[in-house]
């Protein structure tokens, strides 16, 4: 693992300040990271969405290495396009560099609207990195569900009402649908575990193929917290396995955080203000429980400490 | 070189070979399958050294050919139809971010009820997406536009996307014989440059960039002149070209016109068959022409007007409808024309070949004596009429 400590990370910036993401975006953060880890030679292609409409606003550029925007549902595709044309002009003799091809798409644009070029990218194998930074809902739009957004989570469109909790469907699995495609490498990944996103980063891009990303990436506005409160909510989705963090590399299954002592759901619900009406209704607390004590299974983390 | 017996759509690919284009990337649809078969068997032989994408739909076909394209390389695609539907909205993207990318489209009608056969509805519904559109009538044509399409679409003046439309299966699957020319030539005529800009590393440029009020009408206004003033560089192209194949096609063929009662407009490859029933009519004395149209966009209006302007009534054949409207795309267009540039000739349409219906010499007949009537008793009766349609 080449980053032991955040004084290992790259000194470079290649995500400038000034850009007109919000106060404690999470996406911002991911950008920032993703583009230190990867370095100069980086080619940036981002789906319709946030990050893109916050910063690329003409004239100004929030980003420092090349970057493309085409729609919202295309950024795989696009992805493929510039790694044919850099695999065909190094070959030619037209440019001598391979740069990385990274993805930066949220989760509408690859859980429902993305998710046909991203299945075509990651069938065919190209050599890109699809970074998907998962919000949980269209937060550009104005907090509008997606099909990654949690259950019982109020958005615009979920609105929890006599009879409705909210969200009423389960998180899509990105990961499994990414390794159901064969590739060699994806992982899940968010803000407040720095460390371990920059190597996974790292071992995404050292991988031959496609690669996959899903990073957990808060939303202040959206998600009804603090702008202060980022991390700890990150932190909190992690140490509650709502959002656990492994890699899977080759078919494998490896958790890369271990939580050995869980705290109840409960804990990060109730700073969310997303999840404040469920917060008198235990039935409805119970069955994110026992989702997140699925997944404590399935990765191995510890039981709920008193 | 030698002539050989190419279909349009393995002349067209023969062309891409020749012009040693770096990334394609197509989804198979018909009539356009045999074109991207013969480009992934070059590929696939080392005959053509180039990235082949195989995508999963044709909106991915024409993203990642787009992509490529800012990355510096020298693309292709093509599709038909529902494909050409799909690729609409990254149609607009292409001319809007100014990519020379290169798509052949083998027209064809649009569902329901579904059909493979030609006609040009799947073109026409991108009419407004900012590309050049260029219309052939045979397999060497679109061999020939071909080539000229990259030097017209890589020409630091118009940096515009070209769609190069052949009809499906009449063009698409009708063998001829083509005379290509030397592969060096090709590149000598539309040589490979890189573009200054590209998404480069050693140079950082933020492609697809959000355009608010302030600026976004003044971008798309460029596309726009850039699009009126390409004009200039597609006439300068088959001039050029002309010089070194001995073939020009221009903006239209006109034949007969000059002392006619009446001219039958048409896009395609009709063409031919209208001259040939011009020319049999003209043998019974009758004075009637024809103009067969190359461009479609930009659109030359001041040439049609001036030509259309020396006879008594304009037939308008229109492959496509515009339901709801008065009259198929070309008549609003050619009408638009000649009220705009006062030539005071009445114009009628005729929407004909609808999902393949055969346009035959009877028809083509039926269509001139329409134009003949109106011309001689100064009126006009029907301004859109259909022919071929039994109900």
């Amino acid at each position: 693992m080449p980053y032991k400590t955040l004084k290992d990370l790259p000194l470079e910036e290649y995500f400038g300040p000034g850009h007109r993401l919000c106060q404690g975006c999470g996406a911002g953060i991911i950008a920032r990271l993703v583009t230190k880890v990867a370095g100069a030679n980086t080619i940036i292609v981002n789906a319709t969405g946030c990050v893109e409409v916050s910063t690329t606003f003409y004239p100004d550029t929030a980003w420092g290495v090349p970057y493309i925007h085409v729609a919202f549902e295309n950024a795989a595709a696009a992805a493929s396009g510039v790694r044919a044309a850099f695999n065909a002009m190094v070959r030619k003799g037209i440019v001598d560099k391979n740069p990385n091809v990274i993805v930066l798409a949220g989760d509408g644009g690859t859980a429902d609207i993305g998710i046909q070029s991203l299945s075509g990218a990651l069938e065919r194998g190209d050599h890109i990195l699809y970074i998907c930074y998962d919000n949980e809902a269209y937060m550009n739009t104005g907090i509008q569900r997606s099909g990654a957004t949690p259950y019982g989570a109020w958005t615009t469109t979920s609105p929890p009402g006599k009879i409705s909790p909210g969200q009423k469907t389960t998180k899509k699995d990105l990961v499994g649908i990414a390794v159901a495609h064969g590739i060699k490498y994806a992982a899940t990944a968010t803000v407040a575990y720095l460390l371990d996103a920059a190597n996974k980063i790292e071992k995404a891009l050292n991988t031959p193929g496609a690669t996959f990303m899903h990073f957990l990436s808060p939303c202040t506005p959206g998600w009804r917290i603090d702008t202060a409160n980022t991390i700890k909510v990150s932190r909190l989705a992690v140490q509650t396995a709502l959002w656990p963090l492994y890699e899977v590399v080759d078919g494998e299954y490896i958790t890369t955080v271990k939580v050995p002592k869980r705290l109840p759901v409960i804990e990060y619900l109730k700073v969310q203000g997303r999840f404040r009406h469920l917060l008198n209704k235990p039935e409805e607390i119970a069955k994110i429980q026992a989702y997140a004590d699925k997944l404590a299974e399935k990765f191995g983390y510890g039981p709920i400490s008193p | 070189m030698k002539t050989i017996l190419l279909s349009g759509n393995t002349a067209l690919s023969y062309a891409v070979k020749q012009l040693a284009v770096d990334v394609i990337s197509a989804y198979p649809i018909t009539p356009q399958t045999t074109m991207v078969e013969k480009l992934s068997e070059y590929v696939a032989n080392g005959e053509l050294d180039a990235e082949f994408i195989p995508v999963e739909s044709e909106h991915s076909a024409l993203s990642s050919v787009l992509a490529a394209s800012a990355a510096g390389a020298r693309v292709f695609t093509s599709t038909s139809s529902q494909g050409l539907l799909l690729m609409h909205e990254i149609m607009f993207i292409t001319a809007g971010l100014r990519l020379p990318v290169v798509m052949g489209i083998a027209d064809r009608a649009i569902s329901a009820p579904i059909n493979i056969w030609n006609d040009h509805s799947d073109i026409m519904a991108q009419r407004d997406t900012g590309w050049i559109s260029i219309f052939a009538e045979s397999a060497q044509e679109s061999y020939d536009r071909t080539i000229q399409a990259y030097r017209i679409a890589e020409d630091e003046n118009v940096h515009l996307p070209v769609n190069l439309n052949f009809d499906g299966f009449i063009l698409t699957h009708t063998y001829e014989p083509v005379t290509p020319i030397d592969d060096e030539l090709v590149l000598k005529y539309a040589p490979k440059k890189r573009r200054k800009l590209v998404l480069d590393p050693n140079n950082p440029m933020t492609f697809g960039g959000l355009g608010s009020p302030e600026y976004y009408f003044e971008a798309k206004y460029q596309a726009i002149k850039a699009l009126e003033n390409s004009m200039e560089t597609i006439i300068e192209a088959d001039k050029e070209y002309k010089k070194i194949s001995g073939r020009g096609y221009g903006l239209y063929n006109a034949y007969m016109t000059e002392d006619s009662d009446t001219v039958l407009v048409s896009l395609g490859s009709i063409g031919g068959s209208v001259r040939e029933i011009v020319r049999r009519m003209r043998r019974d004395g009758l004075k009637v022409g024809s103009l067969s149209l190359k461009l479609f966009r930009p659109f030359p209006a001041k040439e049609l007007a001036e030509v259309l302007s020396k006879t008594k009534c304009v037939v308008v054949l229109d492959k496509a409808s515009s339901p709801g409207a008065i009259g198929g795309p070309l008549f609003l267009e050619i009408q638009a024309t000649l009220k705009s540039f006062d030539v005071n000739v009445p114009v009628i349409d005729i929407i004909a070949g609808l999902g393949g219906r055969e346009i035959g010499p009877e028809d083509i007949r039926v269509m001139l004596n329409k134009g003949l009537k109106v011309a001689s008793e100064k009126k006009v009766d029907k301004l859109l009429d259909y022919v071929g349609v039994y109900l």
